[in-house]
């Protein structure tokens, strides 16, 4: 499974503003480049992320060829209740991986 | 207006064939104070850094069994955090037995191919990357020592010369950009000192991570001259050079650059 660095606030304020940060290892190949025996290299990307807070979604993103290697993605939540944030990650080829992290909130 | 821009030409190459010295130490500057606010905080940030993803793979990597002697490097080595610590900054070294100086990428292929009985990675290869920002992120913030040893002065020698010898369409040497010109922008992008303090590191331009070979061979191929192969002792003698150049300057392993 493909590494991923998780950067989510271990405790927090009730009603308090966390960022979340992410950052996942993956090629991210577009599928428009030729490799060197002349033939298109196929497209591999990661083509959704979805971030869950409790069960409930609270930011999804969709990916494209242009987005760069290794994307890295921060947004930004409401810190309501102590739980578990999960983040998926699916793509090109099946690809899957999952982290998540617990925040405790007072 | 031909002549007249090939007299400038030629007025500018003068100049900067009169100036090349040596950067004074207290002058020196990482290629971090080269870059961006928003570069220089993705490197600061060991969850934004990319980079750590190939040290936390070369965690891995460090306690994997391989080759037939069925070892791996934490069986020899122990916890990297206590045996590797300052490793990355003496390298490339001496290694008495070759007669020349090993970089950090040879020398874990040493081990392997000697002390695993493992069939050596590819340069440039994941695993061997992975290997050496595991081993070079344990000396991070430390100064850099390479070069010290005596034995290894005549290739800080050799290495002096490469640097400095002109080559390629171009007709370039490395001098030329990197002691003379540095500061200076380069299509839009500033011409940093050349001081290789955090390799393996992660380029933006390439979307991964690239050893320090690979950065030489960019340069080389931009002066239009021809790389020389992987491994080649060419490449060793610069490193060593570039390290030496550098000594006292602290370690960043994994770097980013853009």
């Amino acid at each position: 499974m493909a590494r991923a660095l998780i950067n989510v606030p271990a405790k927090a304020k009730r009603g308090e503003i966390v960022e979340i940060k992410t950052l996942i290892q993956h090629e991210m190949e577009t599928g428009f480049r030729v490799g060197t025996n002349g033939n298109m290299i196929p497209r591999d990307i990661i083509t959704d992320f979805v971030c869950k807070y409790n069960g409930e979604e609270i930011f999804r993103a969709e990916l494209f060829p242009a987005i760069a290697a290794n994307p890295f993605f921060a947004f930004s939540t409401i810190a309501t209740e102590s739980g578990t944030i999960s983040f998926e990650w699916t793509g090109d080829n099946g690809f899957v991986a999952s982290e998540s992290a617990d925040i405790t909130v007072e | 207006m031909r002549a007249a821009t090939l007299v400038f030409v030629l007025a500018a190459v003068t100049v900067a064939v009169a100036r090349a010295t040596e950067i004074p130490l207290v002058e020196r500057k990482s290629g971090y104070d080269f870059m961006g606010p928003d570069t220089r905080a993705m490197q600061d940030d060991d969850t934004t850094n990319p980079g750590m993803l190939w040290v936390l793979d070369g965690e891995t990597l460090w306690k994997r069994k391989a080759g037939s002697a069925d070892k791996s490097c934490a069986d020899c080595h122990g916890d990297a955090a206590t045996s590797m610590k300052g490793v990355a900054a003496r390298y490339p070294a001496f290694d008495a037995a070759r007669g020349r100086p090993v970089d950090l990428e040879q020398r874990i292929n040493i081990c392997r191919t000697e002390r695993q009985q493992a069939t050596p990675l590819p340069f440039e290869g994941k695993e061997l990357l992975a290997l050496s920002a595991y081993i070079g992120h344990q000396s991070r913030g430390l100064p850099i020592e390479a070069g010290a040893d005596a034995r290894a002065k005549p290739f800080v020698e050799a290495g002096r010369k490469l640097f400095n010898q002109r080559q390629g369409q171009l007709n370039l040497s490395c001098a030329q950009c990197h002691d003379d010109n540095w500061g200076q922008k380069l299509a839009g992008a500033p011409v940093p000192q050349g001081h290789a303090t955090g390799y393996p590191l992660y380029r933006l331009e390439w979307q991964t991570l690239g050893s320090l070979q690979r950065r030489l061979r960019n340069c080389i191929v931009g002066m239009r001259a021809e790389p020389y192969p992987f491994d080649a002792a060419e490449y060793v003698d610069l490193e060593l050079y570039l390290m030496w150049r550098a000594r006292g300057m602290t370690i960043e392993t994994p770097a980013v650059r853009p």
